[in-house]
């Protein structure tokens, strides 16, 4: 495999004049680095991820699973921004804290919406990458742990969705939600244990939502960020799923000649 | 997959992986087009649809319409459909999609069959084809039950003007509190999760009406509440379901 250029460079030498200023940031900048990269080997495991091969006829269908990963991202750099803003207190005004970051924060509305309509994209392309998994039977051996990692993904981000709409608490997001709890609640088992945990006793009320809100920012993401992490480790270990259609052509087998 | 068709699946993958090119930055040029396109479209929805915010929560005027996200109508739906059948609802509303995850978790253990190719898997292209028509239909009639927040039902004849000054009042109020996202009265309202209100009335006493407000089975919410800040509205609620013969 290639080394990058810039790591491949001869050892410095003692004996070279001073270099003009350009030249001496550049070489600070690479001594970092390759500090860091004696210590940590980390270039070895980026070239293994960078250089690795994907089979022939990978298609558009396959950046469904990264499109996925950048609505995730823009959700979170999104999220960290309202989380700024926001206040989880039903009197201290949870709705209010929303109506500012709508009406003056800079940006804010857009921001706002951002994260908003990127759950819904998010949704969409979870759904389309699965498809595409399934259609391409790219979940077989030996790709089952993949598999079953995305739908614990797919129903964290549901939970997500779930978690973040009482948040703006506004009368929609109030009582969408204490029907959602409540249905929950008529489970089977383990129905009222659940709804008394997302209520956090049992009455909806002020817990309730610093409940949703530390799930929704710090428990569910939390988790999402460690199996996605997983979820591509196993990928590349593996590596991407030929398309099904393809064949591969049996090398033609080496005939040694001897010659005498 | 037996022994021997893993082995050969390994095979011919790395075959093909060698005839591949390297992810960067080949792969890669495809992952950032899209990545852009996926952070475009998001910043156009956020600049064209803004994120607007309803009125305050409001615990006790209860104006509200108990919908979900639209990734939640088929959720929703199957809940309204199967409130047809009583006796399953715990087991419908959490049940199936309970069971559905569980299918789609186990997917690979037991689908274990070599065959890759989907025309060549007939059940699994039937299956897959028949759960996104499910939630496609769900969602879509889940979205068209509309968010109805009034009633338009007449007063039955044979009540005084101040009694049918009541009923008009009681509709008022069973609009503002959202009965509809889960009760059907006359033409108006959803046809579950909750039973039709149509003719409650002959049915139940206005006693009874009024204790299940108070002290409703889930899902239903509990208007306790309306009764203690505003008994009159409460009054007019329960008044007027009892007219409904
Ligand atoms: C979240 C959905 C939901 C909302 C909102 C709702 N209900 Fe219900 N309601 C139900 C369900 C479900 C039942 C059945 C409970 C059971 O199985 O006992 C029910 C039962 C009832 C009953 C008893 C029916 C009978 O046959 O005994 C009455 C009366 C009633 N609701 C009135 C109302 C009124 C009036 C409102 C608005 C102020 C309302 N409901 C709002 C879900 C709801
Ligand atoms: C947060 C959500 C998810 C992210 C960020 C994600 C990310 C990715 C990425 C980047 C890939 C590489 C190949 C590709 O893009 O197609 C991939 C592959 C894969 N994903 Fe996901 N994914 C997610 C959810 C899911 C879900 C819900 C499933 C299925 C239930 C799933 C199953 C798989 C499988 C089996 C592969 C291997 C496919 C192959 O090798 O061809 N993923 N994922």
């Amino acid at each position: 495999m290639p080394l990058p250029k810039l790591l491949n460079r001869p050892a410095p030498t003692t004996t070279q004049q001073s270099p003009n200023p350009v030249e001496a940031a550049t070489e600070a900048g690479l001594t970092v680095v390759d500090w860091i990269d004696e210590r940590t080997q980390i270039s070895q495991g980026l070239r293994w991820m960078m250089f690795r091969k994907v089979p022939k006829g990978i298609n558009w269908a396959y950046t469904l699973g990264s499109a996925t990963m950048f609505a995730f991202l823009s959700q979170a750099v999104t999220g960290v921004f309202l989380a700024m803003y926001y206040r989880p207190s039903v009197t201290g005004g949870a709705y209010e804290s929303i109506r500012n970051i709508n009406d003056n924060v800079f940006l804010g509305q857009f921001v706002h919406g951002m994260h908003k309509w990127g759950a819904s994209v998010m949704i969409i392309l979870i759904f389309l990458h699965m498809a595409r998994v399934f259609f391409f039977g790219a979940y077989k051996y030996p790709r089952e742990l993949t598999w079953i990692i995305g739908v614990v993904l797919l129903i964290l981000t549901l939970a997500m969705g779930f978690t973040g709409y009482l948040l703006p608490f506004d009368q929609r997001s109030y009582w969408a939600t204490i029907v959602g709890v409540n249905i929950n609640n008529t489970a089977p088992f383990l129905g009222p244990y659940i709804g008394d945990f997302l209520r956090g006793g049992p009455e909806f009320g002020a817990t309730t939502l610093s409940r949703f809100y530390a799930i929704h920012m710090m428990l569910i993401p939390g988790l999402m960020a460690a199996l996605i992490g997983f979820h591509l480790y196993l990928i590349m270990k593996l590596g991407i799923s030929a398309p099904p259609w393809l064949k591969a052509h049996e090398p033609e087998p080496v005939i040694e000649t001897v010659e005498v | 997959m037996n022994q021997a068709e893993k082995e050969q699946y390994l095979r011919e993958y790395s075959l093909l992986k060698n005839e591949g090119k390297p992810f960067f930055p080949y792969a890669v040029a495809k992952d950032s087009i899209m990545a852009v396109i996926v952070m475009a479209t998001i910043m156009l929805l956020s600049l064209l649809f803004g994120a607007e915010l309803g009125p305050k929560v409001n615990p006790t005027t209860t104006t509200y319409v108990p919908r979900p996200d639209w990734y939640f109508f088929f959720l929703f739906e199957i809940l309204r459909v199967m409130r047809n059948v009583p006796k399953f609802t715990p087991m419908a509303t959490i049940g199936i999609p309970t069971l559905c995850m569980i299918g789609l978790f186990l997917l690979p253990l037991y689908d274990r069959g070599p065959e890759r190719l989907i025309t060549r898997r007939p059940i699994a292209l039937a299956s897959g084809l028949a759960t996104i028509a499910c939630i496609a239909f769900l969602t879509y009639s889940g979205a068209n039950t509309g968010s109805p927040n009034s009633v338009s039902l007449p007063a039955p004849p044979g009540l005084t003007a101040a009694q049918r000054a009541t009923f008009y009042a009681g509709e008022i109020v069973v609009g503002e509190s959202g009965c509809e996202g889960c009760h059907e009265i006359g033409s108006n309202g959803n046809n579950g999760p909750g039973p039709p209100l149509t003719h409650i009335g002959a049915k139940r006493a206005a006693a009874a009406i009024a204790s299940t407000l108070k002290n409703p089975t889930a899902p239903m919410p509990s208007f306790a509440n309306l009764a203690k800040t505003s008994p009159k509205k409460f009054a007019a609620l329960v008044s007027f379901l009892s007219d409904l013969q």
